[in-house]
């Protein structure tokens, strides 16, 4: 009995170390050459595999790395500029330094603010929604509330407000990888510059359709009407197809055009104080009002300075005459 | 003798044609029209008309904007108000020609009575050119220009026509209607299209819950063979009852006993397929100069006490049909364009319809109550009810798991859309909204891949040159 134990214990010890041998001999045999700096890079990535920087995944984009000239074309989303250093770093290269990103869901047809004007009883998907028809309000661009931009978050940093019946972005927890971007059907979810201390200013809209349709359709849609595109003295804010959208590049993030929205579709977020509308617009008119003087002493002035010049023509043609 | 069918899947939906005997109506025309240009696959038809403009009833509104297009005519005499974007029924913007109505003049040349003209002078060539003219497209649903339909490419050879007069689409009776009231020119239709193509054998295919017109048609089909050698090898088919009789392919199967493999077209089997609406537009076209501006729209649901089969001018809107019989009925929760299954739900009663508008169905909360949607039980139902041979459960696993490759391996761009999985599923899980998401992907790929296919043989080709 303790013979056949011990040759049982034997045996299959045995065949386990023949086949361990085997086996690193046929690794050693047929190792993959692989630069040891693919290992590394990859280690310094997040492991997240999420797509967010172009491709399949962490060990795809270190492959890439390596071999790529410089990282020009190259950045990881979620692990951001800390990450990309040490890459750089492994590497040898030098980075630009990018901005932070986050989502911004760019609707805000509440529940409140976008009557439902039809019943919806399909697949609660976005996807499925948005092939099916325009949506359940009047509003065909807006958000149609399914969550498929919740369900491809990896990070949980989206979620559904069941009041307002729009997602939520968790700023702490998005790394701005864009997969709520490509999951969104109606293209509501943009990837903006984070600001300064988070500040920012958007518009909250997308709506396309003329400034009466859009208002019907949602108390809160941009209605195009442009007084944002004139208020802004940075020239920021561009108007079209019927729906502004604010440059983060140009914009200086003075809340001017977000107090003279008439439709509050214009947000500022992480903003300390809370925008005195009342105060920006009177600053607005007097500096209007000013301009407008100063518009009608340039007339005036260029007025008084062609008439002279006139004046002169006239003797001049008179010295010629004669 | 076993009733002819197809022979794979299939369901038997309860057909509820209730509005099987109501005649045909023709309703009043509407003040104002509104006619998309884009009513059939392929490219949307440019408007030549601007705003202002007096136009005909049958006059060209829009041209085709590309060889996969139709011509347009307007169905009202009248003035163009507006071209500019409207909202369909799914509540998309579409490009729409705005006409007020005044009056109801039509262009010179169209012949409006009733005189059935047998005789076919005109070779194939300027029948087809007639058609292309006559803006006709296939009204079974698809809206397939019908002159492409039927130039088939080189070196493919059309052995039969099969005229499409199945309607396995529950409730809806208007190719019914026609076949009864308007059987002769059904058949002289038939007969152009017969030699058109220039095939020898031509097949009405009816389902036998339509007794009354499987006989009218064949005694129809008997005085015409009597009369012309044109109307020779035209034959009546009754078919067994079974959705979806009417899908092409299956419809090929039931009548030819021929499959059409994946990714094929009929053509690769010698068949044509057309409704019989296709081949009445087809006689008005060629035999009366009538372009496609009116079709016949069944409006019914139990809940609708008004149902009526009407004939109604393109871009009527639907609101204007709904009220002309009595109005939304108070307790319809829903409003379906086309047949309970493959129709689509309307979410703009405002919006105009289109030349493949084929009826309006009214169903009630209780009708329209979707099961709540469990886990599948494997029951294998659904692969035994598609009519394609497909698995609907694997592909709706596959889809939920992203699993494009795997997915066209399992052929989901072959799936017709019939919704005979849907139908078949004891625990409600919403398979047709995943499989035709996951169509709509593979076919995006292999579209996309095709197109680079497509460029690299080019560059290849520059390249040696």
């Amino acid at each position: 009995m303790t013979t056949t134990i011990i040759w049982t214990i034997a045996i299959i010890s045995g065949l386990g170390l023949l086949l361990a041998l085997t086996l690193y001999l046929v690794a050693q045999r047929f190792k993959v050459e692989e630069d040891p700096r693919i290992e590394l890079v990859e280690k310094a990535m997040p492991g997240a595999n999420c797509g967010g920087c172009g491709f399949a995944g962490c060990h795809a984009f270190a492959d890439s790395a390596v071999k790529a000239p410089n990282l020009d074309n190259h950045f990881c989303p979620v692990g951001g500029n800390e990450t990309m250093k040490k890459v750089a770093e492994i590497l040898g290269y030098e980075i630009k330094e990018k901005a932070p990103m986050v989502a911004v869901v760019r609707c805000n047809g509440t529940c409140s603010n976008r009557p439902k004007i039809n019943n919806y009883d399909g697949s609660l998907s976005c996807r499925v929604k948005a092939s099916l028809y325009a949506g359940d309000t009047a509003c065909a661009f807006g958000c149609l509330g399914c969550g498929d931009c919740v369900a491809a978050c990896q990070f949980g940093a989206l979620s559904m407000d069941l009041h307002t019946g729009l997602p939520v972005v968790d700023e702490s927890k998005c790394t701005a990888c864009g997969a709520c971007v490509k999951a969104c059907p109606k293209v509501i979810i943009e990837l903006r510059k984070k600001g300064p201390r988070g500040m920012r200013e958007y518009v909250s809209c997308v709506n396309k359709d003329k400034g009466p349709a859009a208002k019907k359709a949602c108390a809160a849609a941009c209605i195009g009407c442009g007084i944002c595109a004139k208020t802004c003295t940075h020239g920021a804010i561009v108007l079209e197809n019927n729906v502004a959208y604010i440059d983060p590049e140009k914009c200086k993030l003075c809340r001017e055009c977000e107090a003279m929205c008439p439709t509050g579709a214009i947000h500022g977020v992480n903003f300390p104080k809370p925008l005195d509308k009342d105060a920006v617009k009177a600053r607005i008119q007097e500096r209007q009002k000013k301009a407008r003087e100063a518009a009608a002493a340039a007339a005036e002035a260029a007025k008084a300075a062609a008439a002279p010049a006139e004046g002169n023509n006239e003797i001049k043609k008179e010295e010629s005459n004669g | 003798m076993a009733r002819r069918t197809f022979s794979i899947g299939g369901v038997h939906p309860n057909d509820a044609k209730i509005s099987r005997n109501c005649k045909i109506e023709t309703l009043p025309t509407p003040p104002t029209v509104y006619i998309a240009v884009a009513q059939h696959i392929g490219a949307p038809a440019k408007p030549v008309v601007a705003v202002g403009d007096k136009v005909k009833a049958g006059q060209v509104i829009a041209e085709p904007g590309g060889f996969m297009s139709a011509y347009i005519h307007s169905s009202v005499s009248g003035t163009v108000k507006s071209i500019g974007p409207r909202k369909d029924l799914s509540g998309n913007n579409q490009m729409v020609v705005e006409i007020a109505v005044e009056g109801d003049e039509w262009m010179e040349g169209i012949d409006r009575t009733d005189t059935l003209v047998t005789e076919i002078p005109q070779d194939p060539k300027a029948i087809i050119e007639k058609i292309k003219l006559g803006g006709v497209v296939g009204l079974g649903g698809a809206t397939f220009p019908t002159h492409v339909k039927l130039s088939p490419p080189p070196g493919k050879k059309c052995e039969m026509l099969i005229i499409n007069g199945c309607e396995c689409e529950p409730y809806l009776t208007s190719d019914f209607r026609t076949l009864l009231e308007k059987g002769e020119q059904v058949v002289v239709g038939t007969a152009i299209i017969k030699k058109a193509l220039g095939v020898d054998m031509a097949t009405i295919a009816i389902e036998d819950n339509k007794p009354e017109a499987i006989d009218h048609i064949t005694k129809v089909v008997a005085e015409m063979k009597a009369k012309s050698s044109d109307y020779a090898g035209i034959e009546v088919m009754s078919l067994m009852k079974k959705y979806p009789e009417g899908g092409e392919k299956q419809l090929i199967d039931a009548v030819m006993h021929r499959q059409v493999k994946s990714g094929g077209l009929p053509i690769d089997v010698g068949a044509v397929v057309d409704n019989v609406c296709t081949a009445l537009a087809v006689y008005e076209a060629v035999q009366k100069n009538k372009p496609l501006v009116d079709n016949s729209v069944t409006v019914t649901g139990e809940c609708f006490p008004h149902q009526a089969n009407l004939l109604v001018r393109v871009g009527t809107p639907l609101s204007y049909i709904i009220d002309y019989l009595g109005g939304v009925p108070a307790d319809a929760a829903k409003v379906i364009s086309g047949g309970p299954m493959m129709g689509k739900a309307i979410a703009n009663l405002d919006a105009a319809t289109l030349k493949g508008t084929g009826g309006i169905l009214f169903l009630t909360e209780k009708q329209t109550r979707r099961m709540p949607e469990s886990s599948c039980i494997r029951c294998g139902k659904c692969a035994d009810a598609c009519p394609m041979g497909l698995e609907p459960f694997l592909l709706n696993r596959l889809y939920k798991a992203g699993n494009t490759e795997a997915l066209e391996a399992n052929a989901v761009q072959d799936c017709i859309m019939c919704g005979c999985c849907l139908y078949s599923c004891p625990a409600g899980i919403p398979l047709l909204d995943a499989i035709s998401q996951a169509r709509g992907q593979v076919m995006g790929i292999m579209k996309a891949r095709a197109a680079a296919a497509k460029a690299a043989a080019e560059a290849a080709k520059a390249k040696t040159e």
